[in-house]
């Protein structure tokens, strides 16, 4: 019978619920399968566990764990490619009692930033490092890692990675053990449910190392990647078995634990202001710079945004191509997620008669929402006077703001009748020529086919242009 | 008797990575042949009057879609 709920719940470091999408998410972005799921739990437990939440800085790396802070709660920094090792470094010299952890990748650690860990270890930082190998870069779409393996296909190595001409995958924790100052190296394995609990056990190790102050721990965690390595996830962690493996031997590197040398972390020598103030002549607080810049005449700037898919970033190019056509300067800035799939996209492009200082867009003079969140999110920021295209198919309120002129357009419906959803972009943009005096529609006409790469949808999207200006005949769009 | 219900799972949450399937001696989990909202396969508790509630299944699970009771 059941009597009562069983233990097991949710590691108390990461977050009731998670804020990334929204309020409500339970569950992280990674893919199905993805080992970094794993991996951030079984962290979360060692933190949970040791009692250290509040004094945990946890310095995420770039790459598909880019987005650690939305489900750990304690301190978090997101550090510069690479650079975790060094932040975590800049870290320790403050604050004496963190706990510090570096969770970062393969194309993280062992290509952009491998000087920085190389060096990190060297010192013997009183640090914990978490290097999670996929032997492929996950987020950026599957393109060859130092720790890809010979044979091993990918975007960058479609005939396979050979030693020739890519040479070996590199062994991180290999190449670590080869230095005298790290106390802890071991490498283990996502593969299978044995190996699994077996990295429970030395995560926890490694940050126990650290509380107690002993100095630099480094675990490599192999870990699977469905999406990337293109198999299902059980195929993957079976893969990961029958090939990884012989390559990184699962195994501990080092284990100096029980050596009777202190740790590095607490012997930094404390400097007080005054000596600061001392070493670097400094009087008193330095009056801040003021940047200034001159308002540029003649400047629109755009803001297209929808979800990914619906052709909002190429939307951007065409316009920015157009006004380069014109004779106008032009800057086209993508903002978008991590994940493979699915998410928000949106792109700033700034047209103008003069030269464009920065290409970001904060208040832009018009808006093209293709989905009801872009309406949500842009609405507030478009300028007094200012123009919005609202794509109604899919969204179904009216704009709430009264000093803005509203522009509303059945796009996706248009796009459907012609056959290709994601021409709905070109229907909204080819209505934006019509509208407007910054590019005309001829224009768009002869750009379409420069600027979209797939051959095949070229003629598609010139129809919808078409479609597009018979609409606005027919209804006079009142802008 | 009816068997208790000692796993939930949580099914719009799972993406259907079958850890959990991996994880229990006792095989009492499978996967849906109906997919979720988000397009996966979700595991269900299939074989109930097998659980002895090990709560393994939840220790493993990535996106803590399980909860075990006794």
């Amino acid at each position: 019978m059941i009597e009562a709920k069983v233990k097991h719940v949710k590691p108390a470091v990461f977050y009731e619920e998670f804020f990334r999408k929204g309020t409500g998410q339970r569950n992280t972005h990674y893919c199905p399968g993805c080992g970094h799921g794993t991996a951030h739990k079984l962290v979360a437990e060692a933190v949970t566990d040791l009692g250290v939440q509040d004094r945990v800085v946890f310095c995420s790396s770039v790459g598909c764990s880019v987005f650690a802070y939305y489900y750990f709660d304690c301190c978090n920094i997101q550090c510069a490619h690479g650079r975790a090792p060094a932040v975590a470094t800049g870290i320790r010299r403050v604050l004496r009692d963190a706990i510090i952890i570096s969770y970062q990748g393969d194309g993280d650690l062992a290509a952009i930033g491998t000087g920085a860990i190389v060096h990190a270890a060297n010192r013997g930082e009183n640090i914990t490092v978490f290097f999670v190998n996929n032997a492929i870069y996950g987020m950026t779409g599957g393109q060859m890692a130092p720790t890809t393996l010979v044979g091993q296909s990918t975007k960058t190595t479609p005939m396979k990675r050979s030693v020739e001409s890519e040479g070996y995958p590199i062994g991180m924790a290999e190449l670590l053990s080869s230095l005298k100052a790290p106390v802890f190296i071991e490498r283990v394995s996502l593969g299978d449910i044995k190996r699994i609990f077996k990295a429970r056990r030395v995560i926890r190790k490694a940050i126990e190392n650290q509380v107690a102050g002993r100095g630099f721990s480094f675990v490599e965690i192999l870990s699977p990647c469905p999406v990337n390595w293109k198999m299902g996830a059980d195929n993957a962690r079976r893969w990961l078995l029958e090939n990884m493996e012989p390559v990184f031997p699962v195994q501990n590197f080092r284990d100096r634990a029980d050596d009777s040398r202190p740790g590095r972390g607490n012997k930094v020598k404390e400097v007080s202001d005054e000596e600061y103030y001392d070493l670097f002549h400094i009087e008193e607080e330095s009056s801040s710079c003021v940047m200034q810049t001159k308002h540029t005449v003649g400047t629109q700037s755009v803001k297209i945004a929808g979800f990914g898919g619906q052709g909002v970033l190429s939307a951007g190019v065409i316009l920015a191509k157009a006004a380069l056509y014109k004779g106008l300067n032009s800057t086209w800035l993508p903002s978008y997620g991590p994940e493979m799939r699915g998410g928000t996209a949106n792109v700033g492009v700034i047209i103008s008669s003069s030269k464009i200082g920065a290409p970001v867009v904060d208040r832009p003079d018009m808006l093209i929402a293709m989905n009801g969140p872009s309406l949500d999110a842009f609405e507030e920021s478009v300028v007094k006077g200012g123009l919005i295209f609202v794509n109604k198919s899919l969204i179904k309120r009216k704009v709430a703001r009264e000093d803005v002129r509203t522009v509303y357009v059945p796009a996706t419906d248009i796009a459907k009748e012609l056959g290709l959803v994601a021409a709905a972009n070109v229907v909204i943009l080819s209505i934006y020529a019509l509208c407007s005096n910054v590019i005309d529609i001829d224009t768009l006409r002869k750009i379409i086919p420069e600027a979209i790469k797939k051959r095949n949808l070229i003629s598609i999207n010139l129809k919808a242009v078409e479609a597009g200006v018979s609409y606005y005949d027919k209804t006079r769009c009142e802008v | 008797m009816k068997d208790p219900e000692r796993v939930v799972i949580a099914k719009e949450c799972c993406k259907g990575c079958e850890l959990c399937i991996d994880a229990c001696p006792r095989g009492v989990l499978e996967m849906s042949e109906e997919i979720n909202s988000s397009g996966y396969h979700y595991s269900v508790f299939a074989n109930k009057k097998d659980c002895n509630s090990c709560t393994l299944c939840a220790v493993i699970c990535p996106d803590m879609c399980i909860e075990v009771y006794k």
